[in-house]
C-alpha cells in the first residue's frame, strides 16, 4: 500500500489514442518520484499521443492511468507540460521575459496578482537556461534553440512535481543538449519526476526508464535492456555503433 | 478642412464618436483574432449574423438583437461542424460562412427594400449613428475590456499552444467560446457603423499594425488603437471632402496604414541584416590579417 502512495505515475495496459483509434496499447508503467522515464521512436510512433495522454490532453482510451494518484488533468499546478515547437510564438509580439512567465499562470489562475517571489522564479528560470540576457527581446527574433530555451525556462517556472517533455533537445546545438541533461538531472535531484520524448538514443543515457515505442510498446526497462540491438532493429531499422 | 467638418456637422462628431468607439472595441478584440489566428472565424462571424439581422429588419425589429442571435447560431455552428465531423476547421467554417451570407441574401430578398436593406447591412451606416447606437457600443466596449481582462491568461496561452493552456488548468472550450463572445460581441455591435462586410478590416489591420512594432500585447492593443481611431478621423475626412462612403473609407485607410507599416518595417530589416553581414564580414577580415 505505501509503495502504491508514493508512485508519481502508474499506468496499466493503458490504451492512448485520438477519440476511440488507439496509437498505443498495453502501456504499463509506474514511475517513483526523481525517475527519468524517456520515450523513444519515429514520428508517429505514439510518443506526443502518451505524454499528451499523462498531460490531461487525451482520454485514456483503455486501461488505467494515475498522476501523483490522481485521473490525469486534474494537479496542473504539480505537473508542467512542455508542448512539441510551439510554432505561434514565432509571431507574438512577446518578450522573452513574458513567455517565461507563462508558467506561473497555472499557479495564478485568473484573478492572482504577479508577486515578487514569482518575478524571482521566473528570473532564476531564465538563469538556469541562460537566456536572461534576451529578457526583454521579443521571442520571434530569437533563433530556435534559444527560443526551445525559453520554452524550458518557462516549464521550470511550474516548479511541478512532475514534467512531461515532448522533444525538449530539439533545435538544440551540443551545448543546449547538455544543458538540458543538467536540468533534467537537477531536478530530478529535488524529486521531479520527469517523462521526456525523443528521437536522441544518447536523451535516454540518464534515465531510469526506457520505452522503445513504433505504435506499440517494442521494449521497456532500463536503457541496457530496451535499447537491446534486436529492439532498435525492430523500432529504427538499425542498430547504434558499438 | 481638418477640424471644420467635425465642427459644423454634428452627424459626423456622432460618427467620429461611434467609429473611434468601434475602433476602440476592435482593437481589443483584434488583438486576440490575429495571435490566435482567427480571421477566418471573425469574418464567419461578421457574414454569420447577415441572416438574423435580415430577419430582424424585416419585422421591425432592432438590428442588434437579430445580429445577436445571428452570431449565437453561427459560434454554436462553427463549435458543432469543428468538433462533430472530421473536417478541417476553415472547411467547417467556410461552410457555414458561405451557408449564413446565402441565407442572409435570401431573407433580404423578400424584403421591398431589398438593394438598400443588403447595402446597409454589408456597408454600415456611419452617417445615420445616433446617440442612442452610442450608447450599446460604450456596452460592447466595456464588455469587450472586461472579457479582455477577466481571461487575459487563458487567451494568452490559447495564442501559444492550446496543450499549454490545458495543461495550466484553463479549459480550452470553455475560453476558446469565451473568445469568439467577444468577437461575437465586437461584431454585433460594429456592424452599425462599418457594416458586416468590412467590420473584418477593423478587427485585423489595426492589430496586425500594432503586431509588427509591439514587444507586448498592451503594447499591440494600444498601437492598434490609435491607428482604428486615427483611421477612423482620416476616412470621415475623406468621406466628407470626396463624397466617399464612409465605412469603406475608414476600413481602406487601416489596410493603407498597415500597408505603409509593413514596407516600414521590412526595410529597417532589410538594413539591420545588411548592417549586420558586413560587421561580420569586417571581423572575418581583420581575423584574418591578425592570422
Amino acid at each position: 500500500m505505501k509503495s502504491q502512495i508514493l508512485k508519481s505515475i502508474s499506468a496499466d495496459q493503458l490504451g492512448v489514442g485520438y477519440s476511440k483509434f488507439p496509437v498505443v496499447d498495453n502501456v504499463s508503467v509506474s514511475l517513483e518520484p526523481g525517475a527519468l522515464l524517456v520515450l523513444i521512436g519515429t514520428n508517429g510512433s505514439g510518443k506526443s499521443t502518451i505524454l499528451k495522454t499523462m498531460a490531461g490532453l487525451l482520454r485514456p482510451i483503455k486501461g488505467y492511468l494515475e498522476i501523483l494518484g490522481q485521473p490525469t488533468g486534474m494537479l496542473p499546478k504539480r505537473v508542467a507540460y512542455l508542448p512539441q515547437h510551439p510554432i505561434s510564438t514565432h509571431t507574438l509580439p512577446l518578450r522573452v521575459h513574458d513567455v517565461v512567465a507563462m508558467g506561473r499562470f497555472a499557479h495564478l489562475g485568473l484573478f492572482r496578482r504577479t508577486s515578487q517571489h514569482d518575478q524571482n522564479i521566473v528570473i532564476d528560470a531564465m538563469k538556469r537556461t541562460g537566456i536572461e540576457t534576451q529578457a526583454n527581446e521579443p521571442i520571434r527574433d530569437l533563433s530556435g534553440g534559444q527560443q526551445q530555451r525559453t520554452h524550458l525556462a518557462q516549464v521550470l517556472t511550474r516548479q511541478a512535481e512532475i514534467l512531461l517533455l515532448d522533444e525538449p533537445t530539439a533545435g538544440l546545438d551540443i551545448n543546449g543538449r547538455k544543458l538540458v541533461a543538467e536540468l533534467i538531472a537537477s531536478e530530478r535531484a529535488r524529486g521531479v519526476t520527469v517523462v521526456m520524448a525523443t528521437h536522441e538514443l544518447q536523451d535516454a543515457e540518464n534515465a531510469n526508464t526506457v520505452m522503445l515505442l513504433a505504435q506499440r510498446v517494442v521494449s521497456i526497462g532500463p536503457p541496457e535492456v530496451a535499447l537491446r540491438d534486436e529492439y532498435l532493429r525492430e523500432c529504427f531499422g538499425f542498430t547504434q555503433p558499438h | 478642412m481638418f477640424i471644420e467638418p467635425f465642427v459644423d456637422n454634428e452627424f459626423l462628431r456622432l460618427a467620429l464618436a461611434g467609429g473611434v468607439l468601434v475602433a476602440l472595441t476592435c482593437a481589443v478584440a483584434g488583438t486576440f483574432v490575429v495571435l490566435r489566428g482567427l480571421a477566418f472565424v471573425g469574418d464567419a462571424l461578421a457574414h454569420g449574423v447577415l441572416p438574423g439581422i435580415a430577419t430582424a429588419l424585416i419585422f421591425g425589429v432592432s438590428g442588434i438583437i437579430g445580429a445577436a442571435f445571428g452570431s449565437l447560431i453561427m459560434m454554436a455552428g462553427v463549435s458543432l461542424v469543428s468538433r462533430r465531423f472530421r473536417l478541417s476547421g476553415d472547411t467547417a467554417i467556410g461552410l457555414l460562412f458561405v451557408g449564413m451570407l446565402a441565407l442572409g441574401v435570401m431573407i433580404t430578398s423578400r424584403s421591398r427594400t431589398f438593394v438598400g436593406d443588403l447595402s446597409r447591412i454589408l456597408f454600415g451606416e456611419l452617417l445615420g449613428v445616433t446617440s442612442r447606437d452610442l450608447i450599446s457600443q460604450v456596452c460592447a466596449l466595456v464588455i469587450v475590456i472586461a472579457i479582455a481582462i477577466i481571461a487575459r491568461r487563458p487567451f494568452l496561452l490559447l495564442s501559444v499552444d492550446e496543450g499549454l493552456a490545458s495543461s495550466s488548468g484553463f479549459s480550452v472550450r470553455l475560453f476558446h467560446n469565451l473568445m469568439l463572445t467577444m468577437i461575437a460581441v465586437t461584431v454585433v455591435a460594429s456592424f452599425q457603423t462599418v457594416g458586416t462586410l468590412l467590420v473584418l478590416g477593423m478587427l485585423i489591420a489595426p492589430a496586425a499594425t500594432g503586431a509588427l512594432f509591439a514587444r507586448r500585447i498592451s503594447t499591440m492593443m494600444i498601437v492598434a488603437a490609435v491607428v482604428g481611431s486615427f483611421s477612423t478621423y482620416v476616412g470621415l475626412l475623406v468621406s466628407y471632402h470626396f463624397d466617399l462612403a464612409a465605412g469603406a473609407s475608414i476600413v481602406l485607410t487601416a489596410v493603407f496604414i498597415f500597408a505603409v507599416a509593413a514596407t516600414y518595417t521590412e526595410i529597417i530589416k532589410t538594413i539591420k541584416t545588411k548592417q549586420s553581414n558586413e560587421h561580420e564580414h569586417q571581423h572575418s577580415h581583420s581575423g584574418a590579417h591578425i592570422r
